[in-house]
């Protein structure tokens, strides 16, 4: 039998023809990043390469590292096997990746959302013969609004609060929803109150988007000024010490997990907006279709259940991989 | 339905007491009446019989949505909650508009179709799921299902009603105790009207007891002080008013056609008596197994043969109405006083299935403590502690009684299999199996399911669980996983039985988890031959 394409591996997922990997978890040689989420851009691979609106994500999070930038469809070929990337809609920068080798085409799908967010360069399907898909939100459950909804909820909550002179805190991940909710709020916004980790990453993609006015809190920061403003805080601020200056508050999250009304008691916040990077179920389902591939590769998320449903729904030539990006595991506060 | 939704919503998305009384109060003051009375219905439990059997609901939900069974199924495990799939898997309306029809008009539909056919049935729900938008279409999924999980308890409901009614909270949680049919009482007759008549039947709100957590000196001179054993029984109160009897078990359900032989204290207590007590399983005069008592709740009829295997009596030991007066308001030791002398003549009488618990006086506490471990021998769980001057009060309150509880038996067993919970902690592997030696009579071992339990470490811990469940699955059955068994867990238990359908031949009684023993390698967990010795002696 002949060697497939792309293995998996206990490195990562490897191209042994090209000696490439794509999102390796462990140090290698040369890596193809499909986006900065600590999960899929991990430290100490020798050589990054990246979409260029990657580059200053990776080079904040991981620091001096050696890596390139490529355009979306740009081509560079290995041994004969070529690589390119394609918008993936999930955050800034993301990409899936696709390795043709002789007329045999995969795509690695990274993380992906199906619905234009008006930040990031839409999801883009590629035709190919294997698709290696994510699948955190692969069940009928999960049915995301339109964005345009949800961010209204978010504003008429802002006003709620503000009516009654408390803070509006919104916990979400500080690489990627962040900046989703302040480009989705839009540059006319009123100043918005941000946590550190929040402020650091925004600085960086300041250039790539058009976001509502932030300002860092710091100690100097008056309690008088946050009084009925929205803040944006990571989730790991929640119930911290550094919330104490917030007080009086209300607290929310922004998570594909908020469907779930058990998520967001479990994480304790009073209100929970349903608001993810990854696609719902009829978006993975469209996007498998689009691809026209007739084997699908699942990987993490709800991917037993998912494939079974591509076998014997779908009809597809569907099985799980096991790998180290985060889905069902503990992730509900840093998959997205 | 609009408004009953939105409270609902609100409701379930506040953690904080008064928002949520407020929110209530607020609802009480603007709603419809007839939509009040079903309000108050739904959050004390007596939401209408389910209409349609929860197998047909699933069948039909996954039809709507286009998804096969199992996917149904495999959905519901992972949401942990049969409304809320329902409602999230199955396509939303066009229109976010809810059609414009009244809580009590859905209640009304709910009623008339437990009666219909199921093709019937079947058309209206698949009409109504598709026409409500997600939140209304929950909560009617979830009207006929179960329980609304969302915080409000029936002191919180009352509080709320009396705010918006001016009442006194005491007064209309009477009211609502007892029998009443939402589907017929107006909320004149329910909340605002106060009858002599009705009063006939309706129980006293029961006086609940904090649990003892630090050490009993805190309560300082044990003098004005009492103590009794906590019989392990079921709490009931016991009324005699105009020749009738009637018998309320602590959660508000008459049970007088339970317990039979009851009925004929009729004929010994005067009328305008009504006694707090305890209900035992009491064969061959003594106090039997509260899994006994079990085998007597949920029946319709009780044979003869039980009520010869299993007779129970009414142990009691409060007077709250006597002479046809509400002696509540007086000092529990001037209570006691009557109970004793109301009592007495039954002393030489123990064909009478009526008794009086002991109290016994503190002298210190050091006594007490003695009392309290050897609690266990004479059936009780522990020791109750009463203030001699205190009124009888309404509720769970602090201060005036106590249950002081025996210590739990303790066990350390291992981590076999893993479920998902429910609720708040669905999609997180918190529902635990665990497992003890086996010890074999050829010196080898193996290890045993032996309990199951699912509270009693917090969310951080949960949490780290449930990652390494995720990482190390050994096989998956459904919802079910099993484990590398590797890590020890001390559960504790309230009591230990035989029992013939348990694989270990032992069965616990509410067994949960102390705490996760890091240090302790799984050979050093506790043997079944270990546990089987703690069984008391019948």
């Amino acid at each position: 039998m002949k060697k497939p394409l792309l293995e998996f591996t206990d490195r990562g997922i490897y191209c042994s023809r090209a000696n490439v990997y794509i999102d390796p978890w462990k140090p290698v040689e040369n890596a193809l990043i499909s986006h900065g989420h600590a999960d899929h851009s991990r430290a100490g691979h020798k050589k990054y390469i990246t979409h260029h609106r990657n580059l200053p994500i990776i080079r904040h999070r991981l620091g001096a590292i050696d890596a390139s930038g490529m355009e979306w469809g740009e081509t560079f070929s290995r041994n004969g096997v070529v690589f390119s990337f394609h918008p993936a809609g999930h955050i800034i920068g993301s990409s899936q990746v696709r390795v043709e080798y002789r007329g045999e085409v995969w795509v690695f799908s990274g993380d992906y959302k199906t619905e234009s967010d008006g930040l990031c360069e839409p999801f883009e399907p590629v035709r190919c013969d294997s698709f290696i898909t994510e699948c955190t939100f692969g069940l009928p459950a999960f049915s995301w609004q339109p964005q345009e909804e949800v961010l209204s909820d978010i504003k008429a909550w802002h006003a709620t609060n503000q009516a009654v002179g408390k803070t509006s805190v919104l916990f979400a991940y500080s690489l990627g929803k962040a900046q989703r909710l302040l480009a989705g709020l839009g540059p006319d916004y009123e100043p918005v109150y941000t946590h550190g980790a929040i402020e650091n990453m925004t600085e960086v993609l300041r250039p790539l988007g058009a976001f509502a006015p932030t300002r860092r809190i710091t100690r100097e920061t008056p309690s008088d000024a946050l009084k009925g403003a929205l803040v944006i805080a990571p989730p790991s601020a929640h119930g911290s010490t550094w919330m104490r200056k917030l007080v009086p508050y209300e607290t929310a999250a922004a998570s594909g997990w908020m469907t779930f009304r058990g998520a967001r008691r479990r994480r304790a916040v009073d209100r929970g907006f349903v608001l993810s990077d990854h696609s719902d179920w009829e978006g993975l389902l469209s996007a498998i279709d689009a691809t026209g591939a007739t084997c699908v590769i699942c990987t993490h998320g709800y991917s037993d259940i998912f494939s079974r449903y591509l076998r014997e729904v779908k009809g597809l030539d569907a099985r799980t991989e096991a790998t180290q990006y985060e889905g069902e595991g503990n992730g509900e506060s840093t998959v997205e | 339905m609009k408004a009953f939704a939105e409270l609902i919503r609100t409701l379930d998305a506040t953690n904080k007491t008064n928002a949520k009384v407020a929110a209530l109060a607020g609802y009480f003051e603007t709603a419809p009446d007839r939509d009040k009375v079903w309000t108050i219905a739904i959050l004390s439990h007596r939401r209408p019989p389910r209409p349609v059997n929860t197998g047909l609901l699933r069948e039909w939900a996954a039809e709507l949505a286009g998804i096969p069974m199992w996917l149904f199924e495999e959905s519901y495990h992972i949401v942990g909650d049969l409304a809320e799939t329902i409602a999230l898997i199955v396509p939303s309306p066009k229109s976010p508009e809810v059609p414009d029809k009244s809580l009590t008009e859905y209640l009304e539909d709910i009623i008339r179709l437990r009666k219909m056919e199921e093709a019937g049935k079947k058309s209206y729900l698949l009409e109504a799921w598709a026409e409500l938008p997600y939140y209304p279409r929950f909560v009617l999924t979830k009207l006929m299902t179960g329980g609304f999980r969302i915080g409000i308890s029936q002191k919180l409901m009352t509080r709320a009603l009396a705010k918006a009614t001016g009442q006194e909270e005491d007064l209309l949680a009477h009211k609502l105790m007892g029998q009443w049919d939402p589907a017929v009482i107006s909320f004149e007759d329910l909340v605002l009207r106060t009858r002599e008549s009705d009063l006939l039947s309706r129980p006293y709100p029961f006086y609940l007891a904090y649990g003892l957590e630090g050490d009993p000196a805190d309560l300082g001179n044990p003098e004005p002080w009492v103590m009794e054993h906590k019989w392990d029984g079921i709490r009931a109160q016991l009324i005699q008013r105009k020749g009738n009897l009637f018998l309320w078990s602590r959660g508000e359900e008459l049970i007088t056609h339970t317990f039979p032989e009851l009925e004929r204290l009729a004929e010994i207590l005067p009328d305008g008596t009504v006694l707090d007590g305890e209900i035992l399983p009491f064969p061959k005069g003594q106090i039997g197994s509260f899994r006994d008592l079990q085998k007597r709740l949920g029946r319709k009829t009780v044979s003869a043969s039980m009520l010869a295997k299993i007779p129970v009596i009414l142990r009691a030991y409060d007077l709250l109405e006597w002479q046809g007066e509400d002696i509540r308001d007086r000092a529990y030791s001037e209570r006691r006083k009557l109970l004793e002398k109301l009592l007495a003549p039954l002393a030489d009488s123990p064909e009478i299935p009526l008794d009086l618990s002991h109290q016994m006086n503190i002298s210190d506490w050091a006594q007490a403590a003695t009392t309290r471990q050897e609690a266990r021998e004479v059936r009780s769980e522990g020791l109750m502690l009463k203030r001699k001057d205190a009124p009888y009060g309404v509720g769970r309150k602090k201060g005036d009684w106590w249950k002081w509880k025996v210590d739990p038996l303790t066990v350390d067993a291992v981590l076999t299999y893993a479920m998902r919970g429910h609720g708040r902690r669905s999609n997180l592997f918190t529902d635990y199996t665990f497992a003890l030696w086996d010890e074999k009579e050829d010196g080898s071992r193996e290890l045993v399911t032996f309990a199951k339990a699912y509270s009693g470490l917090t969310d951080a811990e949960f949490r780290e669980v449930d990652a390494w469940i995720k990482r190390n699955t050994l096989e998956r059955f459904g919802p079910v996983r099993s484990v590398t068994p590797l890590h020890v867990f001390e559960i504790a238990f309230e009591g230990i039985a035989r029992s013939s359908r348990h694989k270990s031949g032992v069965a616990t009684r509410f067994p949960r988890i102390v705490r996760w023993r890091k240090d302790k390698p799984m050979e050093e967990a506790d043997t079944l031959q270990g546990v089987i010795e703690l069984i008391p002696e019948t």
